[in-house]
């Protein structure tokens, strides 16, 4: 019988629960009667088997870390080592008195702050039984003093283990990075039996980028004890598998070069091979020692990096990002031959002062009273703001950003070092994002843009992957540090990396006018140019093609002229970025120097980039790496077409030249 | 004089607590001899060593406390304050969830004296509150209900399996559920969504931690994890299977002296006390703890409304899921979940959370129905 109910049936509710209480405690029961058969198949069933283990049962297992992989230069320079040390180690569930412990073990071996927060931190997290290391890298004045006093500590003891040294000091801190304890954070992401008996994880750089490839499968020896858990003998050995290593494309001498060449000014510098994306070079001055964070910084080291006024901390190869300035030209006068908009040979008048149609307000150039009749190689080698003025107005602004994202501006490049970040294209759609106020884009910001000023940044590793994708003939390739890779005793296999995309050039001819308007930077003796009386090519043997560049890091604020031309006030106001290429007609290297304070591009980061590429040449002269085959569109396009006496040939790969041995080359009055 | 009267209360509150508890004695009498085995076995299984025991008889006596003092307490005060809990237990877990601190999994809050695990309040707090919800309303709930009362099971449960706990997860969406088929949902109902929670494990598995698809795997391959939970598995059961019908005798576990079998005061204790009392000592203790949770039902048939019937059937019903889950779990019928066995694991806030269940059902029972 079914009936409606449309009030609360206290009694029926009653009877209702009665039945499911039986039914559920039914259920209950069941449930019980099956953990019963369960304890009955093992307890009965299998009594005899599980005896006979239990009796055997004198086999525990124990993890065997890895070694980690070792990290090398092109040539086999040793950057990043395993040294042997040794460690103390508590096993907590042998300790009674914990505390009581610590303060006693603390007067036998010196146990600092530090110490003890890790420890106690890392005490919480693990099992009673797992041992906890409490100090790292004792010394062996520490060892003697502890061995005597051992018996009164009992599950403490002394572990040898291998950790990380960086020979190079803080040479590759930016580029390799650093490993460091593992912590809190790190054990609830790490899968457990892959970390088994590890300490230590990159923490940034390749160290961090690389932690697969570089930590190797952890082993395990199965050890007979005896009833105090004491090893008796070692049954089985399933030993690990150490990590791979890695060999960068950089070599330690161009690095060092590099890093002497700032002489401790703040600033970046990025090398890349156009033909292959590798880099060449990579630094960030100033830096640090990547060695006091193995095995955990002291307090007062960390704070004194952690607050220096010029941030040693921060890659700015990487994680800074500054307005290019006139470093982009030679991306806009590319931008304006492949989009139809301008000839080479197309000139625009330059009278000091450039005005949008209708406006009252001035763009300046750099010369007071202009540079007269300018045509794209005029106005790259001189670097005239009125040119790329008019034709960034007439490219319009989604024009430019949408080709210099093509280059890679705005995104972070995908190098394989961690901590990028995207800098700015100027676009429509980053404005509104980003300036929810005021959204409307004004034909004066498109002005700027085109001279690398008003919302744009750039990082120096961004500049040198532009360059190097110009250089490169366009064929763009994701910056890569990891050469290649080698299981230990085994020959390395490269890492590779395929261009990521077709060349972004249509004709080569507008190539060859700006890499022609690039080496006018360096060699033209109009002294209008940037480059006239640096000498910056002075001596070399290949033709180089560069552009300066001197970002405002402050705007305007009067009409009047600024006649200061006092360097140290003028450094303050500046970047100074310098991009250089070279061999022109089959680039092999392009290099983007930035200084935070700098107060001319070609004057202070020019040199900054010659002594790099002197080094380069220089290890052109040792082993050089087999070549990855150029792809097909840069082989296709032979250097003939450009005329430049002043350059050698080629040479091969295997013989290198002299430095000096080409003077001709010298084409500065 | 109103602060006389409180006073006066208080103490009158506080004196019959002792003068006149309100305990169901066979009740209590088998808490106590659950408690006694418990602190054995723990003896036993720490290596004899007395301050762990003592320890956690500190507990069991806090936790005897609770019970005298939510015995006291009338269902019907605690019907009223009811949601006030629940949200108040929520609030906790979100802070939890923001600040909390743990070994790896991020349960704790730090109070300063004492860590505290807002999860295991939730253990009460949810069967309260989906008690509380159905009081009201007409029995047996429609679908409207049930998915209101799913959605107060989902939501804290969701926040405890991110924390990650998931044996937690799993007790205090147990505790709500059985509430919910206590209340007498229909059969057809359960079947379907049985069926629907069978369809959705693709869909868990996908939102698991490695780790938790992992121990899953291993158990049913142990020997492929050697080092990991693979070797708690077979240490497990080699301790089980070892003690045989008879045992080998109170304080004869190898496998826990020399130290083979990880957890062997926590999560694994109820392997020690199978392989010294063997299986009979395994019978005898889940006898006993099918009494109790019979005696919760009875208690909970005898209730005088729907609240403290379905509150009270949910706790003693979830006591069976610990006992399961931990004892299948020792047996290698269910994977490594981190649920103790109650009053025999080792471990504070469990046992004491526990005790003040029973505190409730003990109130439950002192204001049962009158027969006429």
């Amino acid at each position: 019988m079914k009936r409606l109910r449309h009030y609360k049936d206290t009694r029926g509710e009653g009877e209702m629960f009665r039945r499911r209480a039986l039914a559920g405690f039914g259920l209950i029961l069941l449930g019980l009667g099956v953990l019963v058969g369960r304890y009955v198949f093992l307890q009965v069933l299998h009594h005899d088997e599980y005896a006979l283990r239990s009796v055997s049962n004198s086999v525990k297992p124990r993890a065997i870390p890895p070694a980690r992989g070792l990290i090398y230069d092109r040539n086999g320079v040793l950057l990043a080592d395993n040294v042997p040390a040794f460690r103390l180690e508590v096993r907590p569930d042998q300790v009674q008195h914990m505390n009581q412990m610590l303060a006693e073990l603390g007067r036998v071996v010196p146990l600092d702050q530090d110490d003890l927060d890790a420890f106690r931190k890392q005490l919480r997290q693990s099992r009673r039984f797992d041992s906890v290391p409490l100090k790292m890298r004792l010394t062996e004045d520490d060892i003697a003093r502890f061995a005597v006093n051992r018996w009164r500590f009992p599950g403490v003891d002394v572990v040898p283990y291998l950790t990380r040294y960086y020979p190079m000091g803080s040479l590759f801190a930016d580029v390799v990075g650093y490993v460091s304890r593992i912590d809190a954070d790190d054990l609830t992401k790490l899968d457990p039996d892959r970390y088994k008996g590890t300490t230590h994880i990159g923490r940034t750089g390749l160290e961090r980028s690389y932690e697969d490839m570089l930590h190797g499968t952890p082993g395990y020896e199965l050890d007979e004890v005896n009833a105090d858990g004491q090893i008796q003998r070692v049954l089985e050995t399933h030993p690990p598998i150490p990590g791979k290593n890695l060999y960068l494309s950089i070599d330690a001498r161009v690095q060092k070069a590099a890093q002497d060449a700032f002489q401790g000014r703040p600033g970046a510098a990025v090398a890349i091979d156009p033909r292959n994306g590798q880099v060449l070079a990579m630094v960030s001055v100033p830096t640090y020692d990547p060695n006091l964070f193995v095995n955990g910084i002291s307090t007062a080291d960390y704070k004194a990096l952690l607050n220096a006024p010029d941030k040693p901390l921060l890659n700015r190869a990487l994680a800074s990002a500054y307005p290019p300035g006139s470093t982009v030209k030679p991306f806009m006068g590319l931008a304006g031959l492949e989009d139809g908009v301008r000839t080479p040979e197309d000139t625009v008048f330059s009278n000091g002062v450039f005005y949008i149609p209708g406006q009252s307000r001035g763009y300046r150039d750099d010369q007071r009273y202009g540079a007269g009749t300018v045509n794209l190689y005029k106005a790259i080698y001189a670097s005239v703001n009125t040119y790329f003025y008019k034709l960034a107005l007439d490219l319009g602004i989604d024009r430019i950003s949408e080709f210099m994202s093509a280059y890679g501006f705005g995104r972070p490049t995908g190098v394989d070092v961690p901590g990028e970040v995207s800098g700015v294209v100027p676009s429509r759609a980053w404005k509104a994002k980003h300036s929810p106020k005021e959204r409307t884009w004004y034909p004066g910001e498109t002005v700027i843009t085109g001279i690398g000023q008003g919302y744009w940044e750039v990082t120096a590793m961004q500049l040198a992957h532009a360059l190097a994708t110009f250089a490169g003939r366009g064929v763009p390739y994701a910056p890569r540090v990891v050469m290649s890779t080698a299981d230990v005793g085994k020959p390395s296999s490269p890492l590779l990396n395929p261009p990521t995309g077709p060349s972004l050039i249509k004709n080569m001819k507008d190539w060859e006018a700006v890499n022609e308007g690039m080496q006018l930077v360096i060699y033209s003796n109009d002294p209008l140019s940037t480059g006239y009386g640096h000498n910056l090519g002075g001596g070399f043997p290949y033709r180089l093609a560069g552009k300066s560049g001197t970002a405002e890091r402050f705007s305007r604020t009067t009409n009047a002229y600024n006649e200061d031309r006092n360097t140290a006030y003028l450094a303050a106001r500046h970047r100074a970025w310098f991009e250089v290429f070279t061999p022109a007609e089959n680039p092999r290297i392009a290099v983007a120097v930035v200084l935070e304070a700098g107060a001319w591009g070609a004057e202070d980061s020019g040199p900054i980039a010659r002594k790099i590429l002197d080094a380069w040449l220089t290890t052109q002269g040792g082993a050089v790496p087999p070549d990855t085959p150029l792809p097909e569109s840069a082989v296709a396009a032979s250097s003939s077409a450009q005329n430049s006496p002043n350059a050698p040939e080629d040479l091969p790969q295997s013989d290198a030249p002299a430095p000096d041995s080409s003077s001709g080359g010298d084409a500065t009055p | 004089m109103m602060i006389d009267t409180l006073r006066i209360r208080f103490h009158r509150f506080f004196r019959r607590l002792w003068t006149r508890p309100r305990i169901d004695l066979p009740l209590a009498f088998a808490l106590l001899v659950l408690c006694g085995v418990g602190l054995v076995t723990l003896y036993s299984a720490g290596d004899s060593n007395l301050s762990l025991v003592i320890g956690q008889a500190a507990r069991f006596v806090l936790g005897a406390l609770f019970i005298l003092v939510m015995s006291r307490i009338p269902p019907s005060a605690l019907r009223n304050w009811t949601p006030w809990l629940y949200i108040g237990s929520v609030m906790l877990l979100l802070v939890v969830a923001v600040l909390g601190e743990g070994r790896g999994a991020d349960r704790w809050l730090n109070l300063g004296i004492m860590r505290f695990q807002p999860s295991e309040l939730m253990k009460l707090t949810m069967p309260m509150m989906v008690a509380w919800y159905l009081h009201p309303r007409q029995l047996p709930p429609r679908w409207k209900d049930i998915v209101v009362v799913g959605v107060m099971i989902g939501i804290p449960a969701a926040l405890i399996a991110h924390q990650p706990d998931l044996g937690t997860a799993l007790l205090v969406s147990a505790a709500g559920g059985f509430a919910l088929f206590l209340s007498g949902m229909a059969w057809w109902r359960i079947g379907l969504l049985l069926a629907g929670a069978a369809g959705m494990v693709p869909i868990a598995w996908h939102f698991m931690h490695q780790y938790q698809r992992d121990r899953i795997l291993t158990m049913l391959n142990p020997e492929s994890d050697p080092l990991g939970n693979g070797w708690h598995i077979i240490q497990s059961q080699i301790a089980v299977g070892s003690g045989g019908i008879f045992g080998k005798g109170f304080e004869q576990s190898t496998q826990s002296r020399l130290d083979f079998l990880p957890e062997h005061t926590t999560d694994f204790i109820f392997a020690v006390f199978c392989e010294e009392f063997g299986l009979i000592g395994v019978c005898a203790i889940l006898v006993l703890y099918a009494f109790i949770i019979g005696r919760c039902l009875w208690i909970a048939m005898e209730a005088k409304d729907t609240y403290s019937r379905l509150l009270a059937g949910a706790i003693g019903m979830s006591f069976f899921v610990y006992v399961f889950v931990n004892g299948g779990m020792v047996a290698g019928l269910l994977p490594v979940v981190g649920v103790p066995m109650p009053m025999v694991s080792y471990g504070g806030t469990s046992a004491v959370s526990l005790l003040v269940g029973f505190g409730v059902l003990m109130s439950i029972h002192a204001n049962r129905k009158v027969h006429d």
